[in-house]
C-alpha cells in the first residue's frame, strides 16, 4: 500500500518531446515506473524512449489507459497543459514547471472544482512511491520501501529527509512534494488524511517554510484527526520579512507566516519539531523510540 | 517587481481609475511649471519603492509655483529615510506634483492574492491612510472582503456591498464601483500580486479617486508584461540582486558574513538556519536552481566573492538533476578563474557525490570537506571566525 500511485500507475508525460521531458522520461523508465505514453501537440506517432507519442491528452488516454500524468511544459502552457489532463479525467496530475503565474493558477484552480482530477505541484519535485512508481525528477535511488510518508513543500529539502531516513534504515511510504508556489493544488492536509488513512504509513514527516498559512492549518488537521506520529520542520527561521525567498510562496507578508509562528503550531499540535533539518531523521527515530547510534 | 506611485497610477488611470491631475518632475524647475499649468495648491511627493515617505519629509504642500520649486528642490535629491526603506534610505530621483484637494474621507482598497482560498480579494476599510497590517492586527472587523471567482470577475454587485459597507454616499457609490472595477481588471490584466490604492479619497467635489496607489508583480507573470517590465527601475534594486536575475539565480543581500551556495530554495533557506544555529550570520540566500551548468556556478561564486563581507564560503549541495560532478567541476573552476581568499567548505550528497569529492580532492584546492549539512555549517561558522 501506498498514496495514490504504485506499481499499477500508468502515466503519461506531457511535454515528452522537450529536453527536459524526454531526459525524466528515461529517468523515470529506469525507476520502473510504467510510462505509457507521451503528449506533444504535433507530434503523434513518433516515439521517445520507446514511448509512443499522442498530440492530445485524451488521444492518449484513450490509446493507453492512462490514469496519471506529469507536466514538464513551460510555464506560459502550463495552465493549458494541466486543464487538459484534467478535461481528459486523468486522477493524478503533477505538474513539475517552476514558474507558472500566480493568477493562471487561480484560474486553473476554478476550472478543476468539482472535477475528481488531483492535481500536484506546480514547482514541486513530484511523488514517489519507492521501489514502485516514481513520477517527477527525484533522484531514485536516495529512497527505500519503507512506513514513513513524508510531505514537503521544498525539493531539495524532501532529499535530504529521504536521505536521512534511509540511512537510518527506515523506509518511505510515499513521498509528495507539493511544491513552493502560493497557489497549488494539492496541500498539506490532503496529503496527511491520506497518510493517516494509509495502512502502510506509519509515521510522517513534515517539511514547511516561511509563508502562508499552510503549516498552521496542517498543524490543526494533525492534532484533530491523525493518530500517527508526526515530525516536523519549518525552513527560514533567518529569513527577512518581505522577500521572496526563492519560491514565490515563501516571503513573510504584513509579518505574518514566519517560521516562528509555525514551529509554534507545530509544537502545539504534539508535532515533533527538529530544530535543525539535519536531525529530521534522527527525530523521527527518537519518536519512534529507535535506538539510535 | 514593484513600480513608482507615478507609475501604478498611469496604470489604473488606463483602466478608468479616478486620480488627481499630477505630472512627474525630474527637476525644481519642472515642478515649478507643472505647479503653474495645475493652477491650484501642489502636492510635492518623492517617488520612490517605500512608503511612509511624509512622515520621512518627502511630501510637502506648495501653495505657490515657487514654494513647489522650493520644494522639489529639497526633496529631489534627498535621502529619504522611513520605516520601510532601512537605516540607509533611498534617494530621491524625481518627484510627482499632483493637484491638491479638499479631502472629505479617506478610505483604504487594496487586493492581493489570499493563498487559503487561491481566489483574489478585494479588501476594504474606513482606516484610510493606515496601514492594512495594522489595522488586521487591531481592528480585523474593520476590513470588510469581497472574493473573486476568476470566471465571472468582480460582480458590480460585491463593488457595491463594499462602496456601501464604507458609507460612501449613495450618490457616488457608482463612482466607487467603477473605481473598484477599474483596480480589479488592472489587477488580473498585469498579472499583481498585490494592488493598493491607500488612501482612496472621497473629495468635497464629489469625487472618488486614488490619492496614493502601490502595485507589485507576480515575477512569474512578467514575461506577458513588456509594458510593466519596461518600469523597472533598478536604482531601487541591490546590484547582486539585479545581478544574480541576469543569471537565473536568485540571490539575496543578508547582513552576515558567510556566503551560501545552495541549491533549492527549501535546502538554502535550511543552510541560513543552520549557520545561525552554529552561532554565526549568513551573508546571503543564493538558490542556484535545479538544473545549473558548470557556467552557473561560476556566476553563482562571483556573486558571492563580490561581497566584501563575506569570510567564509558554504556550499551546501544535494544533487538530484543537479549532479555533485558538474558542482565540482564548476566550484574548482571558479576558484581557479576568480581567485579565493576566503576558506571555502563544501557538502555535497546525491547524484554522482563520489564523483563530484574526486574532483573536488584532485584540484588541490584548500576545500574543507563537511560530511553533512550540520557539520558543514559548524565548520564554515568556525572558518569565518578564524578569518576575522
Amino acid at each position: 500500500m501506498s498514496i495514490w500511485i504504485d506499481k499499477n500507475t500508468k502515466v503519461l508525460v506531457q511535454g515528452i518531446t522537450g529536453a527536459v521531458g524526454a531526459f525524466h522520461t528515461k529517468q523515470m523508465l529506469e525507476y520502473g515506473t510504467k510510462i505509457v505514453g507521451g503528449v506533444t501537440p504535433g507530434k503523434a506517432g513518433s516515439r521517445v524512449e520507446g514511448v509512443p507519442v499522442f498530440n492530445t491528452v485524451a488521444d492518449a488516454v484513450k490509446a493507453t489507459g492512462a490514469n496519471a500524468t506529469v507536466i514538464y511544459v513551460p510555464p506560459a502552457f502550463a495552465a493549458d497543459a494541466i486543464c487538459e489532463a484534467v478535461d481528459a479525467g486523468i486522477g493524478i496530475t503533477v505538474c513539475i514547471t517552476e514558474g507558472v503565474p500566480i493568477l493562471d493558477m487561480v484560474k486553473v484552480k476554478r476550472y478543476m472544482e468539482g472535477k475528481k482530477t488531483r492535481l500536484i505541484g506546480p514547482n514541486c519535485p513530484g511523488v514517489i512511491t519507492p521501489g514502485e512508481c516514481k513520477i517527477g525528477i527525484m533522484p531514485g535511488y536516495i529512497h527505500k520501501p519503507g512506513t514513513v510518508g513524508i510531505v514537503s513543500r521544498s525539493g531539495t529539502l524532501t532529499y535530504e529527509a529521504v536521505h536521512q531516513v534511509t540511512m537510518l534504515g527506515m523506509g518511505q511510504s510515499t513521498c509528495v512534494g507539493i511544491g513552493g508556489d502560493p497557489v497549488n493544488g494539492t496541500n498539506f492536509i490532503d496529503v496527511l488524511s491520506a497518510f493517516q488513512n494509509d495502512p502502510k504509513t506509519e509515521s510522517v514527516i513534515l517539511i514547511g517554510e516561511i509563508g502562508g498559512t499552510a503549516e498552521e492549518e496542517a498543524a490543526a488537521f494533525v492534532k484533530s484527526k491523525m493518530n500517527k506520529p508526526v515530525v516536523g520542520f519549518v525552513a527560514g527561521q533567518t529569513a527577512p520579512k518581505g522577500k521572496r525567498m526563492g519560491h514565490a510562496g515563501a516571503i513573510i507578508s504584513g509579518g505574518k507566516g514566519t517560521a516562528a509562528e509555525k514551529i509554534e503550531a507545530f509544537k502545539a499540535a504534539g508535532i515533533s519539531v527538529s530544530e535543525a533539518p539535519s536531525d529530521l531523521g534522527i527525530t523521527l527515530a527518537k519518536r519512534l523510540g529507535k535506538k539510535v547510534h | 517587481m514593484n513600480i513608482h506611485e507615478y507609475q501604478a497610477k498611469a496604470v489604473l488611470a488606463k483602466y478608468g481609475v479616478a486620480v488627481p491631475k499630477a505630472k512627474v518632475a525630474d527637476t525644481p524647475a519642472e515642478a515649478e511649471a507643472i505647479a503653474k499649468e495645475i493652477g491650484t495648491a501642489v502636492v510635492i511627493k518623492a517617488q520612490i519603492h517605500a512608503g511612509g515617505r511624509g512622515k520621512g519629509g518627502g511630501v510637502k504642500l506648495a501653495r505657490t509655483p515657487d514654494e513647489a520649486r522650493e520644494f522639489a528642490k529639497q526633496i529631489i535629491g534627498m535621502n529619504l529615510v522611513t520605516h520601510q526603506t532601512g537605516p540607509k534610505g533611498k534617494r530621491v530621483k524625481r518627484v510627482i506634483v499632483e493637484q491638491a484637494g479638499q479631502i472629505k474621507k479617506e478610505l483604504y482598497l487594496g487586493m492581493v492574492i489570499d493563498r487559503a482560498v487561491s481566489r483574489v480579494v478585494m479588501m476594504a476599510s474606513t482606516e484610510g491612510g493606515m496601514e492594512i497590517e495594522t489595522v488586521a492586527a487591531r481592528t480585523p472587523e474593520k476590513i470588510l472582503k469581497e472574493h473573486v471567482d476568476p470566471a465571472v470577475g468582480l460582480m458590480p454587485f460585491q463593488a457595491r456591498k463594499l462602496a456601501f459597507g464604507l458609507n460612501i454616499p449613495p450618490e457616488l457609490v457608482g463612482k466607487a464601483v467603477k473605481l473598484m472595477t477599474g483596480l480589479y481588471n488592472a489587477f488580473v490584466d498585469t498579472d499583481c500580486s498585490l494592488a493598493e490604492i491607500n488612501p482612496l479619497v472621497i473629495t468635497e467635489g464629489g469625487d472618488v479617486m486614488a490619492l496614493d496607489a502601490k502595485m507589485n508583480f507576480d515575477g512569474n507573470g512578467l514575461f506577458r508584461h513588456k509594458d510593466i517590465q519596461a518600469m523597472r527601475d533598478f536604482d531601487e534594486e541591490d546590484p547582486t540582486e539585479t545581478e544574480a536575475s541576469k543569471y537565473d539565480i536568485t540571490y539575496i543581500s543578508l547582513d552576515g558574513n558567510i556566503g551560501c551556495m545552495v541549491n533549492g530554495a527549501g535546502l538554502a533557506m535550511a543552510a541560513m538556519d543552520m549557520i545561525k544555529m552554529s552561532g554565526g550570520s549568513p551573508a546571503n540566500f543564493l538558490d542556484v536552481g535545479g538544473g545549473a551548468s558548470t557556467e552557473q556556478v561560476t556566476n553563482a561564486f562571483r556573486l558571492i566573492l563580490s561581497d566584501p563581507k563575506v569570510k567564509a564560503i558554504l556550499v551546501n549541495i544535494f544533487g538530484g538533476i543537479m549532479r555533485c560532478d558538474v558542482i565540482a567541476e564548476g566550484v574548482v573552476l571558479a576558484v581557479k578563474t576568480l581567485g579565493l581568499k576566503v576558506p571555502l567548505v563544501v557538502r555535497l550528497e546525491g547524484t554522482n557525490v563520489e564523483r563530484g569529492k574526486e574532483i573536488l580532492a584532485a584540484s588541490k584546492l584548500n576545500i574543507i570537506a563537511a560530511s553533512d549539512m550540520k557539520d558543514a555549517a559548524i565548520k564554515s561558522v568556525a572558518a569565518a571566525g578564524q578569518a576575522k
